[in-house]
């Protein structure tokens, strides 16, 4: 178990589990993200501040993240597209599950390397046809993983990932989103 | 007027017998509080066609057991409601039908029982009130069109008076896919509505998969050996139905039968269900579990010798993933007239006055040994065992509890 070095401190995890046990007040966090518009479809966005365990949190350094839309979207390609954001933040959230349930269970990784592919027919957000959603239609993510372990408890590791991702969650299932005015 | 006695237990189920029985050994004297009959539950809050799980031999008493014509069958409700009556008699339990708890208050050193026929002082009280005093529905069963019926698992009896047209049942545990299983038959097309399941074969290897349970020592792995605790005693009964047949209930089952499977239900927004599109990985956790757990059978089997006794080890079909799982469903279609809530069971603890409650409304106890000094709790899931979860768990879990309760008497005599 002690040998096992994927470098995620489970202890740490396993502790604030027991002690968010009995105080949930500490358990809540708002992220945030602010976004400036540039030119065209091109946005900045930018990430530091962040709410939890009572107080306000930062990270080490502001991130700065730029969208756009493809040259054949007619736009500049400063970035990528928003929705492609999404397809990084699956594929970074079951990529950190895969590793922590790992340690947990003692299982050493040498290498996890993921595809994601989100089917989009973009009819919907052009308003080409209103019975087309403007979303994805599916989502696809493939784990190529090298682990001493069989493929069974491998599988069992993607599996146990997505049951605890918060990217897994909010992708799947609904979430009540305000838009509004300031 | 106040009457004492000794120990006062709730409930006259086979937990609240069980209780009564071993109180009954140590010569302690006690009476069985009951607010309806003997086996009450098992009398007006099942449907018709239940069917124990576990098989007849399995269903097991304090010296008392199945004796009839078919013990690898699983007892229909009238068969409980009699056997549980019967040891009752035999026992010669001091119960008290027609009897409601409706306060337990700690006072000095004791507890005050307030009845719907007076009141009671005792050193000790059981709770054996059960685990599923409530059907547990979601609050936005409160946004679904009123033009749809709701039922839940109590008022459920069969399906001749529910209307003709779809039937959505929420939740694939046992519960749920026994009553889709009824319902797709009586030509009602079915949707299910699939969140965390346990999936098991009802026969493994030529046995009745809880042969396996208890055979293999598993059901005997002790509380405070089970590694979290928490999740065991939260997680839904396994997909079995007790059928003549011994026939397997899973989800490919149901597939071939007509059903349809749709993701767990998460909201309802403008009128339309919304399910969750995360159903491949509860099928692949309930698939993956399953194959560990029929792994750690061959094991124990290899091991224990009995290999030879039982036929080969199989492996079954992993859970079929549909062509597509709808997210979303018009409520206001038409085409789903009658909800099912298969949603699960929470137990009532309205009448307890002490404080021994989490913030779950769950009772605080070490297995069975209430949070508060003369307070025991038994028939609640993996109370002290893994088997604690089922009718023949009681018979250790009564006689540890009240060998408890017997030492907590002696020590304040």
């Amino acid at each position: 178990m002690t040998t096992v070095t994927n470098g995620v401190n489970v202890q740490a995890l396993l502790d604030a589990r027991e002690v968010l046990k009995n105080a949930p007040e500490a358990a809540q966090f708002t992220w945030r993200a602010s976004s400036k518009w540039q030119h065209g479809v091109h946005s900045t966005a930018t990430i530091q501040n962040f709410f939890g365990l009572g107080g306000e949190q930062s990270h080490k350094t502001e991130a700065v993240f730029d969208a756009d839309h493809p040259e054949i979207f007619a736009a500049e390609d400063n970035g990528i597209t928003p929705i492609e954001f999404l397809l990084v933040g699956l594929a970074s959230c079951l990529t950190a599950g895969v590793a922590a349930v790992a340690q947990n269970r003692g299982i050493q990784l040498r290498s996890v390397e993921s595809t994601v592919e989100g089917n989009h027919d973009i009819r919907g957000m052009l308003g080409v046809d209103s019975d087309v959603r403007n979303g994805f239609n599916d989502i696809k993510v493939t784990f190529t993983i090298d682990a001493d372990a069989s493929k069974q408890d491998i599988e069992a590791l993607v599996a146990q990932s997505q049951k605890r991702s918060a990217v897994f969650d909010a992708l799947t299932n609904p979430t009540d989103v305000t838009v509004e005015v300031a | 007027m106040t009457e004492r006695v000794t120990v006062v237990v709730i409930g006259a189920g086979h937990s609240g017998l069980a209780a009564s029985h071993a109180l009954g050994k140590q010569s302690i004297d006690h009476v069985v509080l009951e607010r309806g009959d003997v086996a009450n539950s098992w009398r007006r809050e099942r449907w018709d066609s239940l069917r124990l799980l576990t098989p007849s031999w399995q269903t097991r008493l304090p010296e008392h057991r199945y004796d009839g014509p078919d013990p690898d069958g699983y007892m229909t409700m009238g068969e409980v409601i009699e056997f549980i009556e019967r040891f009752a008699t035999v026992s010669g339990a001091p119960v008290r039908t027609g009897t409601t708890v409706t306060s337990v208050r700690r006072t000095d050193d004791e507890y005050h029982v307030t009845t719907s026929r007076g009141e009671i002082r005792c050193r000790a009280v059981v709770i054996a009130s059960g685990a599923c005093n409530r059907p547990a529905v979601p609050a936005f069963r409160d946004a679904v069109p009123a033009s749809i019926q709701q039922l839940t698992p109590f008022d459920y009896r069969n399906p001749s008076p529910l209307a003709d047209g779809g039937v959505l049942v929420v939740g694939a545990s046992a519960t749920g896919v026994q009553l889709a299983v009824e319902l797709q038959r009586s030509g009602r097309p079915v949707v299910l509505s699939v969140g965390e399941h346990v999936r098991l074969p009802r026969t493994y290897r030529g046995r009745d998969v809880l042969w396996w349970m208890a055979a293999s020592g598993l059901w005997d792995q002790r509380h405070d050996e089970v590694d979290d605790l928490t999740r065991a005693r939260r997680l839904p009964s396994p997909q079995l139905v007790g059928t003549p047949e011994r026939t397997t209930f899973d989800l490919n089952a149901l597939t071939a039968m007509g059903v349809e499977l749709v993701g767990r239900w998460a909201a309802v927004r403008d009128g339309r269900a919304l399910f969750s599109g995360g159903v491949r990985n509860l099928f692949s956790l309930a698939d993956l579990k399953m194959a560990r757990l029929l792994d750690t059978f061959d094991e124990w089997a290899r091991t224990d010798g009995c290999d030879a006794e039982v036929d080969a080890p199989e492996r079954f079909a992993p859970t079929r993933v549909p062509v597509s799982t709808p997210l979303q469903l018009d409520l206001r279609s038409g085409r789903i007239r009658t909800i099912v809530w298969a949603t699960g069971f929470r137990p009532d603890y309205s009448w307890l006055d002490v404080p021994v409650l989490d913030t779950k409304a769950q009772l605080r106890h070490e297995g069975g040994v209430v949070d508060s000094p003369g307070l025991y709790a038994l028939g609640l899931p993996v109370l002290r065992r893994r088997k604690s979860t089922f009718i023949h768990g009681i018979e250790d879990d009564a006689r540890d509890v009240i060998a408890h309760l017997a030492n907590y008497l002696d020590a304040r005599r």
